[in-house]
């Protein structure tokens, strides 16, 4: 045989051998016990590692649990069951969590809302709005390049005819889209809300019809059929969403048709 | 060049590395003098035509105001004040979309009646006054720069102790294509911007005082040596090789003097001050006249706009009364840019006030404006060489578009000046100052956000 054949493999088996038996030394008296919970808690999360909770991934959300003390319910794609798996395994008690979902406070899409320029620039959000503000022609609407949409971890987000929309069933409310949204028009709401004001402009009526077919114009009529769970900020509509709305009539009242089902 | 010059006038020892060589366009223009603009109805003064703080209303809807008066009141150290530009009443307090297409707030003034000036009181013995009672003037008086960063002219004016200023440079570059405000300031007010300079030269206490012109401007050249004959001390017309961007600030130190700005430093580093030309108008007439800064010339321009002219307009004009004094559209606008084509933005709306910095309005027709579909970077490396604060271009847009903003700053976002020479050489059409800017407004939001 080839002496360097032979000598590179004796020399590079004997130092993965000392390296062996060194790290096998380490493992024995150098480790750090971990407290053996901290593994079961992630292994009853979801493994998403979305964020969603405020820690960095499962594991970092596990050990705040286990070491910090951390609130057991604030997983939202593991939803109730994790929670209750979480609680029952550490024998504590946890807080019933609501499920909520992402909500596009707009539906002025391409067909009702206009456009006041030509955008040729970036794809993406908030490089449109830095440029002349948007070329959206209402200055509070969704401009639709989908920023909102290449930051959601579960793709529950699709921009269909310049418009954003958030797919329910997907949503793990992380709320990394209501952070990534230039123009702060996306919100977390619950997720059995089933009537929604989609309209986020606060312009006077004639200056929000100039710019979209189906923009909120103030007109108060919602409120009357709404039991208070509508209330006017200045010339917009908005939902109350501690309290239920489940008056359809809203919808059918409403003249601008931004009031729907979603 | 003269030959009845006293003084000298030099070519530029030094020049910056990069830089590039757009049309220029300045034709269109150069040629009409100024004209005053009448009276616009209807005035929006913006609270923000400057860098910093945003000026605090002072006035009520409803009140008289005379020209000249203070209508909202500087708002820290970096901020000036804002005057009305014309007698009238104030009709509303409002938001106003801004050129640079964000909004802020604003002091609408219907104008009527003769016009009355409520003037500061006059100094014409400059030189007999104290300097900071001087200093005081000019930021009362509401001047900024008016190039185009519109950073308080008082600010500049005040150094702190231990950086000596030795050399003033008055900016006559006007390096933006289509542009020529400047140009036609110098040639038609060179007397009252070498007064300006001179107070400038006087505050700051500086030896040397050069006036800094692209060659592609001669008879701008002229006019200025013969107004700076009589000025005593180290004075000359610096003749900068046209290039842009000579009119940047860093860029035209290096090439007049030879010194470089520190990254992350002011001109004063090196004991430079530079003030563009129409600032030093603006200075003059602060101090001698009393006059607050409340009107600038502007050039409407491009091949859109049926007479090309150079406007004296009150600030707070509406774009759309400029386009009217013009003549009005010459067929159909497709892009509309507030400044030059280079460093501009483009605007939406002709709804959209002017400023103290807003040095041009550029109207240009369907032919004239390029829509591309960018493309990814082919590592040609031109930007690179364009580059005239020697960044790579390239890498910081790959950083930016892979949202690795914190990388961008390791390989020196922040000292990109947006000139726009990388995203004009890039054969792959890539929106590089496009990526530079957003990325560079979300460090400015951390920043801020750090501070609090």
């Amino acid at each position: 045989m080839d002496p360097i054949i032979l000598n590179s493999t004796l020399w590079i088996g004997g130092i993965g051998l000392v390296s062996a038996v060194a790290l096998a030394i380490a493992e024995k008296y150098l480790s750090t016990p971990e407290d053996p919970r901290i593994g079961k808690v992630t292994e009853l999360l979801p493994g998403a590692n979305c964020g969603g909770c405020g820690f960095a991934g499962c594991a970092d959300y596990a050990r705040a649990i286990v070491t910090q003390d951390a609130e057991c319910n604030q997983c939202a794609p593991g939803g109730a069951a994790s929670a209750t798996a979480i609680a029952a395994f550490l024998g504590r008690t946890v807080a019933a969590l609501e499920k909520r979902s992402a909500l596009v406070l707009c539906c002025g899409d391409d067909t009702e809302a206009t456009r006041r320029a030509d955008y040729n620039g970036i794809n993406d959000c908030a490089a449109a709005q830095a440029t002349a503000g948007g070329d959206k022609g209402c200055t509070y609407g969704c401009l639709g390049y989908g920023t909102c949409a290449r930051v959601c971890p579960v793709n529950a987000i699709s921009v269909v005819n310049g418009l954003a929309r958030v797919d329910k069933d997907k949503c793990i409310a992380c709320g990394k889209c209501v952070a990534a949204c230039p123009r702060k028009i996306i919100r977390l709401v619950p997720a059995d809300a089933g009537i929604h004001v989609l309209c986020s402009s606060k312009d006077k009526g004639p200056a929000v019809k100039k710019v979209c077919g189906t923009g909120c114009i103030g007109c108060r009529i919602c409120t009357k059929f709404a039991d208070g769970a509508i209330a006017m900020d200045g010339f917009l509509a908005v939902v109350d969403y501690s309290k239920p709305l489940t008056n359809e009539e809203t919808i059918a009242k409403c003249p601008a048709h931004c009031i729907r089902k979603a | 060049m003269n030959q009845h010059s006293l003084m000298n006038t030099t070519p530029s020892p030094f020049t910056f590395s990069g830089g590039i060589h757009p049309s220029y366009n300045k034709g269109l223009s150069s040629g009409s003098p100024i004209r005053e603009l009448p009276l616009p109805a209807r005035l929006v003064v913006p609270l923000s035509q400057h860098l910093g703080a945003p000026a605090k209303p002072i006035v009520q809807i409803g009140d008289s105001v005379k020209a000249g008066q203070l209508i909202a009141g500087q708002n820290g150290f970096i901020s000036a004040p804002a005057h009305a530009p014309a007698s009238g009443k104030v009709a509303a307090l409002e938001e106003t979309l801004t050129a640079s297409g964000r909004t802020c707030g604003a002091v609408v003034i219907e104008t009527s009646g003769p016009q009355e000036w409520q003037l500061l009181p006059p100094l014409p013995d400059w030189r007999a006054a104290d300097k900071k009672d001087l200093a005081a003037r000019i930021g009362e008086a509401g001047v900024v720069g008016m190039g185009g960063a519109g950073f308080p002219t008082r600010v500049k004016l005040s150094p702190p102790a231990d950086k000596p200023i030795d050399t003033v440079i008055l900016n006559g570059a006007e390096c933006e294509p289509y542009l020529t405000s400047d140009h036609r300031m110098m040639l038609e007010y060179a007397k009252e911007i070498r007064a300006g300079a001179e107070i400038i030269r006087h505050i700051l206490g500086a030896k040397s005082l050069r006036v800094a012109i692209e060659d592609n401007k001669p008879d701008a050249i002229e006019a200025m040596e013969k107004a700076f004959q009589e000025v005593d001390g180290d004075v000359a017309v610096t003749v900068l090789r046209t290039s842009y961007p000579q009119g940047s600030e860093k860029q035209q130190i290096y090439s007049v003097t030879g010194r470089e700005v520190p990254r992350g430093g002011l001109p004063m580093d090196v004991g430079c001050v530079v003030e563009n030309v129409s600032t030093a108008y603006a200075v003059y007439d602060a101090v001698v006249n009393g006059r607050p800064l409340v009107r600038r010339v502007i050039s409407v321009t491009g091949d859109a706009v049926a007479q090309p002219s150079n406007l004296l307009a009150p600030c707070g004009t509406l774009y759309s009364d400029l386009v009217a004094a013009c003549g009005g559209l010459r067929g159909k606008a497709a892009k509309v840019i507030s400044g030059g084509p280079m460093m501009g933005f483009a605007v939406s709306s002709l709804n959209v006030p002017t400023g103290k910095t807003a040095s041009g309005l550029l109207l240009l027709s369907a032919s004239k404006v390029s829509c591309y579909t960018s493309q990814a970077c082919i590592s040609c490396g031109r930007c690179v060489e364009a580059c005239p604060m020697r960044l790579a271009p390239a890498e910081l847009s790959q950083c930016i578009e892979a949202d690795d903003i914190e990388g961008a700053e390791q390989v020196a976002l922040m000292d990109c000046i947006e000139c726009g020479s990388c995203a004009f050489v890039c054969p792959a059409h890539r929106p590089l100052v496009h990526h530079m800017r957003r990325a560079k407004a979300i460090v400015m939001a951390k920043r801020a956000a750090a501070k609090k």
